[in-house]
């Protein structure tokens, strides 16, 4: 339960430190924007990074990605932005603010259910349901519109509980048991160790997210952050990213 | 010497205020304002605060009397107790409320199973979670009143005969009225602003549990524009609020 807590409190407090901590100490910082649904990833790259550049300290600020392409444009110092859809990286370089994008890897929808198998949701049609206690990401967020999109191609009308701001605070749901099932990424379900169940649909594979990185041109340790990019898109970077159930590009 | 300090902290609480004015969309303003999602998050934050306060004050008043006016045996470690939620952030609060009244909590589970209650993602859960971050505001209000009316009032009531009832309902609060007033009014308008409680526990769905607060929040990640009218929306009501009761009944 705490460890729950834990994840529920950290990225609000991250987001709320993220705006005032970067770049006190110069060039031996690089701060990376980057989806929630990237959480374990990044950190595990992060640390990589920090073992081959001594003294470098990698900061994350973990939140859905249209959050970040917001605070980015207000002007947050971020080194890299690393987002879970196309679309919100647009945001980004539509504001002149970064240079074109690299896609470094695509993740696809699953159903998370609860262990204990309440709610007896099996299939994508179950969630139509009206018995049945639905989260979704807000269509805001990269999950969202994936939800809809695979939605909208199954032809299901879901009305969900909820619309969460990022699809971590989406799965809470679904581990502490609030709702019966939640449209999450398949790395999400993954990363959740055995809390949730997942369940592949084929309507996924027509809504698939691509995540693209980029260095920002306005980054506080430039150099920094393209070798960060460089590591994610690297050999390394991909392995680490395969192992957590994302696609390759 | 004084001044200086003084100066600054004012332009500190006034400065952001002012800069939500300037960025404000002007010209978009009335379209905007008539969007059905705006009316309903406003109608749903007004109605809900509402009702927290009206249970915080059914509630908080005899608990602040008991504080105020019982002596016994714990009494300072109950009043600690009360003006934690005022210290704890909102979000776990959140949690807090989600493990004792979710469908998986300590009396969540046992309320679903026997009636099929459940709170998570409903309105109710959001009057519960701004009752809770709400409600020490009001106690500790009503209790300071308490505190600074003359007992001698009630005593001389009771030694007349009348009853514990009659001298609470007929002395003591008219005596404090303007102390509930104030408490009521801090307490709706912390429920008012309620996020954090709110979107953990109750979560966010249009109409339902989507308050003022949270579709800022939301629309902020996508439309400014439209966090920003939301934004001014909320001032104005808390605004209006807060002086019609002070004009009216604080002085």
């Amino acid at each position: 339960m705490f460890r729950r807590l834990i994840a529920l409190a950290l990225p609000l407090a991250l987001a709320l430190t993220a705006c005032s901590s970067s770049g006190s100490d110069g060039g031996k910082t690089v701060t990376v924007f980057a989806a929630a649904s990237l959480t374990e990833t990044f950190t595990e790259l992060g640390r990589e990074f920090e073992k081959t550049h001594s003294g470098v300290e990698v900061r994350f600020n973990f939140g859905s990605s249209s959050t970040l392409a917001q605070q980015i444009v207000q002007g947050a110092p971020a080194d890299v932005f690393a987002s879970a859809s196309p679309a919100t990286m647009k945001t980004v370089t539509d504001a002149s603010l970064a240079g074109a994008p690299s896609t470094f890897a695509r993740n696809r929808l699953e159903i998370a259910v609860p262990v204990d198998g309440r709610g007896g949701v099996e299939t994508l049609a179950d969630l139509a349901d009206p018995k049945v206690k639905v989260a979704l990401c807000a269509e805001q967020v990269p999950c969202g519109a994936a939800a809809a999109k695979a939605l909208g191609e199954a032809g299901l009308k879901v009305v969900p509980v909820t619309l969460e701001q990022d699809v971590k605070a989406t799965l809470t749901k679904v581990t502490l048991g609030e709702v019966d099932a939640a449209l999450v990424y398949r790395t999400d379900v993954i990363a959740a160790g055995g809390e949730v169940k997942g369940i592949a649909f084929p309507e996924a594979g027509k809504a698939i997210n691509d995540y693209p990185i980029t260095v920002l041109d306005g980054a506080p340790s430039p150099a920094l952050a393209g070798e960060f990019t460089a590591l994610v898109l690297s050999e390394q970077g991909r392995n680490v990213l395969t192992e957590a159930g994302f696609d390759a590009p | 010497m004084l001044a200086l300090p003084a100066a600054a902290g004012l332009a500190f609480l006034v400065l952001p205020l002012a800069g939500l004015l300037v960025r404000v969309p002007w010209s978009t303003l009335p379209a905007r304002l008539a969007e059905p999602q705006v009316l309903e998050a406003l109608r749903l934050s007004l109605v809900t605060a509402t009702a927290a306060t009206a249970v915080c004050l059914f509630l908080g008043v005899p608990l602040a009397w008991v504080l105020a006016r019982v002596e016994f045996r714990g009494r300072r470690v109950l009043r600690a107790l009360i003006t934690v939620p005022l210290v704890l952030p909102p979000v776990v609060g959140g949690v807090a409320l989600l493990l004792v009244l979710g469908r998986n909590g300590l009396i969540g589970r046992h309320l679903d199973a026997w009636f099929g209650l459940t709170f998570p993602f409903t309105t109710t859960g959001v009057v519960l979670a701004q009752i809770f971050v709400a409600l020490p505001f009001l106690v500790i209000s009503v209790e300071g009143a308490l505190r600074a009316s003359d007992p001698r009032y009630e005593e001389a009531a009771a030694t007349l005969g009348a009853s514990r009832w009659t001298v609470f309902r007929r002395v003591t609060l008219p005596l404090i009225a303007p102390g509930v007033l104030a408490g009521g009014v801090l307490c709706w308008a912390r429920a008012l602003g309620e996020f954090g409680a709110t979107i953990t526990f109750a979560g966010n769905f249009p109409g339902r549990t989507q308050t003022m607060p949270l579709a800022v929040y939301l629309a902020l990640e996508t439309d400014p524009d439209a966090a920003l009218v939301l934004s001014l929306v909320l001032l104005l009501v808390s605004l209006t609020v807060l002086a019609a009761l002070r004009d009216r009944w604080l002085h």
